[in-house]
Order: C-alpha cells, then structure tokens, then sequence
C-alpha cells in the first residue's frame, strides 16, 4: 500500500498526468458548453472515450513502465515481491489516469447530464483505461526495448480501435448471406473499444436503428442481462492482459 | 297582373301556414324527471329538424338508432354508457348534429367493429365538442359525405390491444373535415381509406398503438398543423396521390419499425413546412414520384430520409437537417432524385464568396448508411473509428454512394422556416 501510495503521488505529481487531465477537461468544457443537445454532447465524448482514451493510456503506461525500470530495479534488491511491485504500479497508474478521467469528464458529464448514457460512458472509459494500462504493462514486459515496446502497444492500440472493426465490416459484408449475428456478439466481445461502445450506444439510438433484422443484438445486448455482460467483459479484459502480464514479469530476467 | 299578385299572395300564405307546421321543437332528456329520461324514447317522438337536449347524468343505452335528421346537445356532459354491450350511435339519415356528449364502453368485439358512433350512406354529419372514452372505434364515418368532426376527445383503452379499433375511421367519404381533435390509445388514432378532397387540420394524435394517421387509396387530401406525437408506429400515407402535407409535427415515433412518415407509393404530393423531430426514421419513402419536400426541419432523427430506389423525380430542397445519426439513406446506386438549397449540419465546406450557399457540393449519403441499408446488422459497428474514417474518405472520393445524389448548393446557415403567419 505504501508503495502504491508512494507511486501514485509521484504520477500525480508529474506534468503528464496534469495535462491529460486539463485536456480532458477542456473537451468535455466545450462539448457541454458549446452544444445545446444531451446526445451530441455524449456521442462527442463517446468518441472520445473510445479513441484518446486508451491511446492515451497505453502510451502513458508504456512509457511510465520503461522510465520507472532503473526504479523497479532498486525495489527488487529490497526484500518485496515482484508482484507487490508489479501490482503496486498497476494500481497506481490506474488510479492516477483513470481518476484524471473520472475527474474530468465522468463527474461534470453526471452533474450536467445525470442519465444512464452518462454513467456507462464513465465506467467504460474507466474499464478503458484500465485495460488499455495492462495492454501497455504486457507489452511493456513483452520487450526490452523502449522504442519497440510504444510501438507495439501503439500497433496494439491500432487493432483495437481500427483495424478489428474493419476486419468484423468485412467478414459481416463477406457472409452477409448467412446467420452471422451470433458470431458478430461474440467477436465484438473479444474487443473491449466495441464492447463499450455498443454498451453506451445501445442505450441511445442503436437499438431502434437495428430494427427487426438487428433483433439479436438488440435483445440480448440491449437487455439488462447484456448491461451485465459488457460489465463483466470489460472486468475479464482487465483482469487478463494484467496477470498475463504479471506472470511473464515474475519469471523474466530483469 | 292581378292574377300574378294573387299567386303570390296565395303561396305566402301557404308558406306561412307550412312554417308553423314545421317549427322546430325542443325535447329535453333528463334523469331528474322534468324530461323524459331516455334518449331512445326522445327519438321516438322527434319530427325532423328537432333539438334533442340531454342534461347531467348517466344514461345506460346502447344500439341507438338515429333515422330523423336532429340535433342532440349535451348539456355539461352527459354520459351515455353503452356497458360494453355493444355499439352506442347508429346514424341512418343526413343532417344529424351530435355535441357536448361523453361516449363511452362500446365493448370490444371481433365479430363487428363497433363504434361510438358510426354512419353510414349519409352526409352532413357534424360531431363535435364530444368525449369518447374506452370505445372500440369512437367514430366511424362509412360512405358518408360533407362531415365535421371537430373537437373531440378520443381516449382508447391500450389494455385491449388485440380488439382495439380506430379513434376517427373514415372510410369511403368525400369532402370530410376532420378538425381539432385529441386522439389517443387507440389502434390507429386517424384512419383514411377510399377518402377524397377532405381535410385533417389541428389534431394531436399521440400513443395510439400502431399508426397516429393511417391513410391509404385516398386522393386529393390534405392534413395541416396536425401533432402526431409518439406512436406505435408514425404515420403512414399510402398508394394516394395530391396529398398536402403542411406544417405538421411528428415526433418521438421511435422504436424498431417506428417511422415518423411513411410514404409508400404516393404520387405528386407536397411535403411543406413539416417539423420532424426524434423520429427512428423522420420519411422513409418506397415507390413515390414527384413529390416536393420543401422547408421542412429534420432534427435529430436516426435518418431524415430513407428514399428507396424505387422512388424518383422527388425534389427535396431548403430543407434543414441537423443532428440526425444519417440525413439520407437509400440502398441503390442510382439516384433520380432532386437535392438542393438545403442546410445540412453535416457539411463543412466554405463559403467563399458569401452567398450564403456553400462552394463545395455536400453529399449527404454516408458510406455507412450504404452499408445499413443493405445489411442492418452491420448498424452494430455505428460510431466506431473504423466507419467514421471510411465516412471521411467517401465523402472525398465517392466509390460506393451514388454519384449523382449531390447537393450543389449547400445552405451555409439554417433556414427559417416557421410556416408564414404562424408568428414563431
């Protein structure tokens, strides 16, 4: 806990963490400012959310991650586990980027506009950064290198939030002649940026514009049982590339 | 010359003496005895052009057959209770006046359609200033011409959705006036079939079950400043030609098949100075030739305008379209439609040399909306990265949205278009 404490104040206390706050601030400032309308203001920062947000935080956390290591070394000659430290800074970094975004969007979004919208865009962009740091820990642990290690979590940023939604447009155009809706709610949970986005949108307007042909989705991702489901998904997706990564950094050679 | 006068004199008289006979009587129905105090014993002994008053109370009489042209007036509203044993008003003759009444507990049948009131092979029916509570269809107006229908409050019983009827049904008349209104909870709120040169002005229709307006085969009508607020499924204008829209109102008709108009193989038509507002599909069009749609406001719809292929020689021009999820969809590569002078929120040209009208054409399909179009599944992947981008770069080099469907002239700023006189 110290050590988590200790980390996380440091973060704090870098500028970094700072802009990123006032950035987010500043957007979200101007979308509730600038637009008279409820929806446009969440859709805004709905893209937001899916897109600077993990940018920002697999980038942050990959560089943190290779910064602290002269850092890590020296607490490893201490007599502390490696996944004491290794979830000490997970912790932190979460607690410091994820509160910069909670603190700049999540709450003056829910004082200007308290819906259920506003909520699950606070929690995805939450689950987000969370996600996007244990990204950037495995593929921090992944390599050695610096240089290598931003650009793989930047190619793994890529995939997320580009080129697996073109790869699920083209296999849906593909097969569009055969029942691939099943298939399309399973592969859209296997990205965590689609599972917050179709969890946010279904509570605006998706759901109505699926129509009848779309009902599949609609009735099981738009229903509470898939509130539930997106929640628990983006938990797993958390949970996953974390230990992942944690195991690979217990047995590696510092 | 003489002779002449005498004639004259001679019908005078004859006139005189035929006007006393025919002098209109009043008759009052009362349940407090200073009447008589059943309206069906009141219309035995009405002679033609008689009043029928009928006081405060409730009268428990259904299967009231009405073949003397009368006026029946309630006074503060009394109620005429059919006990759900079956229809209330049978109106057998012309020249009949029902107003100031409550109608209420047709019963529900699916045998018969039984109504509040229902007419048939008459004309100049007027009802107005009416309540209908709980009744199958309120009004069913069935080859009857030159009818009024005005100020009535039409409230269904959306519990019984299987047997629910229509609020005003009006089905094979000419020249009806159907005019302020207040229609809800039942199966469509207005039904028109068959129906020529009549007027719909001033209704509000809202959370009927299934259509606010119902209209089909019907040619020659209008319907003016209507409200049609929240319906199962919108409005719906089908297989008619010379139909004016104007200065309507539809909005909040939202949900899977919700469309807020719906125009289905209709023929030289206007659409003016409507209001469409967070409708799931503002106009959906399939099949429809030479309509106008001009000066109307599309916000916030899922789409402004979903236009077939199968639909051409449309003009859509001066209209504005601002916060809609799509502005036009349509599912072929071919477009026969006109699009000019419209503000679009959507586009972000220049405007160089302050005209007001924007130098670069606006192309108001999206790629994506394409795709929908044609597999709606793929509405799933709306607002990611991915489709924005392909968006960006089909609005740069079209490949796959039509060509031709092009706006030239883009409005830089929102057009007015409060209808004229309306003040706002």
């Amino acid at each position: 806990m110290k050590l988590v404490k200790y980390i996380f104040f440091d973060l704090v206390r870098s500028r970094f963490v700072f802009f990123y706050f006032l950035l987010l601030l500043l957007f979200t400032g101007t979308f509730i400012l600038l637009q008279d309308d409820v929806s446009k203001v969440q859709l805004s920062l709905l893209n937001i959310i899916i897109l600077v947000v993990p940018l920002v935080s697999v980038i942050f956390a990959t560089i943190h991650w290779y910064n602290s290591a002269e850092f890590i070394e020296v607490l490893l000659a201490q007599p502390v586990s490696r996944k004491r430290i290794f979830i000490s800074e997970f912790v932190a970094l979460s607690l410091a980027v994820g509160g910069a975004f909670i603190l700049a969007t999540g709450i003056p979004l829910l004082i200007f506009y308290p819906d259920a919208v506003s909520l699950l865009l606070m929690v995805g962009g939450f689950f987000l950064t969370i996600i996007f740091i244990a990204l950037a820990f495995w593929s921090a642990v992944f390599t050695r290198d610096k240089a290598k290690g931003i650009g793989l979590s930047l190619v793994l940023w890529l995939y997320f939030s580009l080129i697996y939604d073109g790869l699920v447009l083209m296999l849906m155009f593909n097969f569009s002649d055969y029942p691939i809706d099943k298939i399309v709610v399973v592969l859209l949970s296997l990205n965590p940026v689609d599972v917050s986005r179709v969890m946010v949108l279904m509570k605006m307007e998706m759901s109505a514009m699926l129509g009848y042909s779309g009902a599949v989705f609609t009735d099981f991702l738009g229903s509470s049982v898939g509130l539930i489901y997106s929640i628990v998904l983006l938990i797993i997706w958390s949970i996953v590339p974390f230990f992942w990564a944690l195991r690979k950094f217990s047995k590696k050679d510092l | 010359m003489v002779k002449i006068r005498k004639t004259v004199l001679a019908v005078a008289f004859l006139l005189t003496l035929f006007s006393f006979h025919i002098e209109a009587k009043q008759i009052l129905v009362s349940k407090n005895g200073n009447g008589i105090s059943s309206l069906k014993t009141a219309l035995t002994k009405v002679s033609a052009g008689d009043t029928i008053i009928i006081s405060e109370g409730i009268y428990p009489e259904h299967g009231i057959l009405i073949h003397i042209p009368v006026t029946i007036i309630g006074k503060n509203f009394p109620v005429i209770d059919g006990e759900a044993k079956g229809q209330i008003f049978y109106i057998d003759t012309s020249l009949v006046t029902i107003t100031g009444l409550i109608i209420q507990n047709t019963g529900f049948s699916s045998m018969d359609d039984v109504a509040g009131i229902r007419t048939q092979h008459v004309s100049h029916i007027t009802i107005s200033g009416n309540k209908f509570l709980n009744c199958c269809y309120a009004i069913f107006l069935a080859a009857s011409n030159h009818c009024i229908i005005q100020n009535n409050f039409i409230k269904g019983n959306p519990a019984n959705q299987q047997l629910a009827g229509n609020g005003i049904h009006c089905w094979q008349s000419i020249n009806c006036d159907i005019n302020h209104n207040e229609i809800t909870g039942q199966r469509d709120g207005i039904y028109f079939e068959f129906v020529q040169g009549s007027t719909i002005s001033d209704n509000h229709s809202y959370e009927n079950m299934r259509y606010g307006l119902h209209f089909m085969f019907n040619d020659n009508n209008r319907f003016v400043k209507n409200y049609f607020e929240n319906n199962g499924s919108g409005v719906a204008v089908m297989f008619s030609k010379n139909i004016t829209m104007l200065n309507n109102t539809y909005r909040d008709n939202w949900g899977a098949s919700a469309y807020g108009l719906l125009l289905k193989e209709i023929n030289d038509s206007y659409v003016l100075y409507n209001h469409f507002e967070k409708n799931t599909a503002a106009v959906y069009m399939e099949g429809c030739n030479r309509i106008v749609f001009s000066r109307n406001d599309f916000i916030q719809n899922g789409w402004a305008i979903r236009v077939q292929a199968s639909c051409m020689n449309n003009t859509i021009a001066f209209n504005n379209f601002s916060g809609n999820t799509f502005d036009i969809a349509t599912n072929g590569s071919l477009s026969l439609n006109i699009y000019s002078g419209n503000y679009w929120e959507q586009y972000e040209g220049y405007d160089l040399n302050k005209n007001g009208i924007g130098d670069i054409p606006f192309r108001p399909v999206s790629v994506f909306s394409m795709f929908s179009e044609n597999m709606p599944e793929s509405m799933v992947m709306m607002r990611s990265f991915c489709v924005t981008l392909l968006d960006k770069i089909e609005k740069v080099i079209p490949g796959v949205i039509p060509e031709d469907l092009i706006d030239n002239s883009p409005m830089m700023k929102k057009i007015n278009n409060a209808y004229p006189g309306s003040g706002t």
